[in-house]
């Protein structure tokens, strides 16, 4: 029987060859944990009578989610993850380098094929190339330092191929919130996704990671991105679908006619045309976060806004995915464009994305992010509304005060 | 295992782990900080009125979201005995397993507030006593049931060291 891309990564990581449906014990290549859940991966750990990091050389630790620390138990976490880290011999990055989503990517933590468990569920973002990564929670992360291994259940697959050319403006972010307001937040629940056709061929692999980012918010373990057409600097194999690999759903969406989606409150798949809320006030927008705070995001903004000035009643903050992206748009003068049309610049990181600190929004307040969730209360305060767009519809937005 | 208490029902899908727990409470292993503010966006009163044994009911997809670990640990810090949902969200479910706070997925039920439930885990069985309906839970994976008895992963991978104990 055929096999879809995720029957064939977890076989080989397997002693069994797998099918959707059955349970297996799979060696783990890598790890990653974040300041919000390695606290309590290294209390399990110890708990679990841990002595040795499996693979320290691959176990990731990031201060990226309350970065720098906002109070002293913060900052008394974030020590425990440093000296976890030297005891153990892991890598750490510390506060101002990066999203851990995008450091695992630019520090090569992760390769196409490989398996990669993250305690945050945004490690779904890996399948930008071809990598099963998925989220877990602190406990099942420290059960892999432990034995190097987990368990898992092969899911079965939804087949997603879009088809055609986007209008200019309009991007892959505009494509995935699209899917997810089609299949729903729990449309793609305990199953994976393959990302394929001729617009995916075309994407930069930061592209490719928004796509596959938004894979958890139809409640996918995993999302793959068609590896054909991506380029990296090594050589990498790429696994494709058997052709007679078998689908749970197999959906065409052409992107040729696709308009800037917006996500409204208080839910990813809530998503309408952008023209459809327009007019709507904005108090502020942020562009960051693991799904748009890259290079091609803050170039897209700085398109809208050169040589303007974001309109008086809105405040704008950036987060750059990661220090690189950062000393990139200083370099090319993004970052220059951005800040005189009235941008602050936050330490690169998740920034106000999880509601934790700098940028937490007033009561009543429409925020216009381009992250990817705007749950009731997600930006650190439930009597406010957050939206959902791409980084061009952030800067559009508070340009005119107005989605 | 058997759990018999008060339910507080909430009959919408996708009780997301920002409500659950927000973020903005989880940086801490104080769980006692957890449980004073669990599903307070959705219900600011539940932290008050919940009492030891009461079991929580909930329609689809509960706990989607992030992979926060916390949001199953919030709902057992408060004293709920057993989560009772239509279907869970991945990561919370696997969660609740590892620390060790009861879950079961019943797809059909007519629970209503004020009804008095009994959940057998072992059984995969619901018991609504007030109506006298039994409801059929979704069988749990072996491994899953495993690190449930044994209290959650952490015991048992204390005392086994490996996912694969012959
Ligand atoms: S940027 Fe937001 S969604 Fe991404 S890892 Fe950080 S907090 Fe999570």
């Amino acid at each position: 029987m055929g096999k879809t891309i995720i029957e064939k990564i977890i076989a080989n990581h397997s002693e069994e060859s797998v099918n959707a449906g059955d349970i297996t014990i799979v060696d783990v290549d890598a790890t990653m944990a974040t300041d919000t859940t390695a606290p309590l991966a290294i209390k399990s750990f110890e708990e679990m009578g841990g002595e040795q990091v499996q693979n320290s050389d691959n176990t990731v630790l990031v201060i990226d989610h309350a970065s720098p620390p906002p109070n002293e138990q913060v900052a008394n976490l974030q020590a425990r993850m440093r000296s976890f880290s030297r005891e153990q011999n892991t890598h750490l990055y510390d506060i101002g380098e990066g999203i851990g989503h995008q450091i695992m990517i630019d520090h090569k933590h992760v390769r196409p094929g490989q398996i990669v468990f993250g305690a945050d569920s945004h490690t779904v973002t890996h399948g930008a190339l071809g990598a099963f990564a998925t989220g877990v929670g602190s406990t099942d992360l420290a059960g892999i330092w432990l034995t190097g291994q987990t368990w898992v259940k092969v899911p079965e697959t939804i087949k997603i191929e879009f088809e055609g050319k986007l209008q200019p403006g309009v991007t892959s972010k505009d494509i995935i919130l699209y899917l997810v307001g089609k299949l729903g937040i729990s449309g793609a629940t305990y199953q994976s996704i393959e990302y394929s056709g001729s617009a995916t061929n075309e994407m930069s692999l930061a592209s490719r990671m928004t796509l596959a980012n938004m894979s958890i918010e139809m409640g996918a373990k995993a999302g793959f991105v068609d590896t054909e057409g991506l380029v990296l600097k090594e050589p990498f194999e790429h696994i494709q679908p058997d052709e007679d690999a078998k689908y749970s759903e197999i959906h065409k969406v052409n992107v040729s006619e696709l308009q800037p989606q917006i996500s409204i409150p208080h839910s990813p798949d809530q998503v309408v045309n952008a023209s459809y809320v327009e007019n709507t006030p904005i108090q502020q927008g942020f562009i960051g976060s693991c799904t748009n705070g890259r290079l091609e995001d803050l170039q897209a903004a700085a398109k809208v806004l050169d040589g303007k000035k974001i309109h008086p009643n809105t405040r704008l903050l950036i987060a750059p995915a990661s220090k690189q992206v950062l000393h990139d748009a200083l370099e090319d003068g993004t970052f220059a464009i951005l800040t005189k049309a009235g941008a602050t610049f936050l330490t690169s990181g998740c920034g106000p994305c999880v509601g934790t600190h700098m940028g937490i929004p007033a009561d009543e307040e429409n925020i216009i992010s381009s992250s990817n969730r705007n749950f009731m209360g997600r930006m650190g305060n439930s009597k406010s509304n957050v939206y959902l767009g791409s980084p061009s519809v952030v800067a559009r937005s508070v340009l005119h005060g107005m989605l | 295992m058997k759990y018999e208490g008060n339910t507080h029902v909430y009959a919408i899908d996708n009780i997301d782990t920002d409500r659950i727990i927000p973020g903005k409470y989880t940086k801490t292993l104080d769980t006692s900080i957890f449980a004073n503010h669990v599903l307070e966006d959705l219900d600011p009163e539940f932290a008050q009125n919940v009492q030891t044994g009461d079991i929580l009911v909930a329609d689809n997809n509960f706990g989607c979201g992030s992979s926060r670990e916390q949001a199953p640990i919030a709902i057992k810090s408060a004293g709920i005995s057993i989560i009772i949902a239509r279907s869970f969200a991945r990561i919370f479910f696997r969660n609740a397993v590892n620390v060790g706070m009861p879950v079961i997925e019943v797809p059909r039920h007519n629970i209503e507030p004020e009804d008095k439930i009994e959940a057998d885990l072992s059984q995969g069985k619901v018991h609504n006593i007030t109506k006298g309906e039994v409801y059929e839970g979704t069988k749990m994976p072996v491994v899953m049931l495993s690190i449930f008895n044994a209290g959650g992963l952490i015991s048992y991978l204390k005392k086994h060291k490996t996912y694969a104990p012959s």
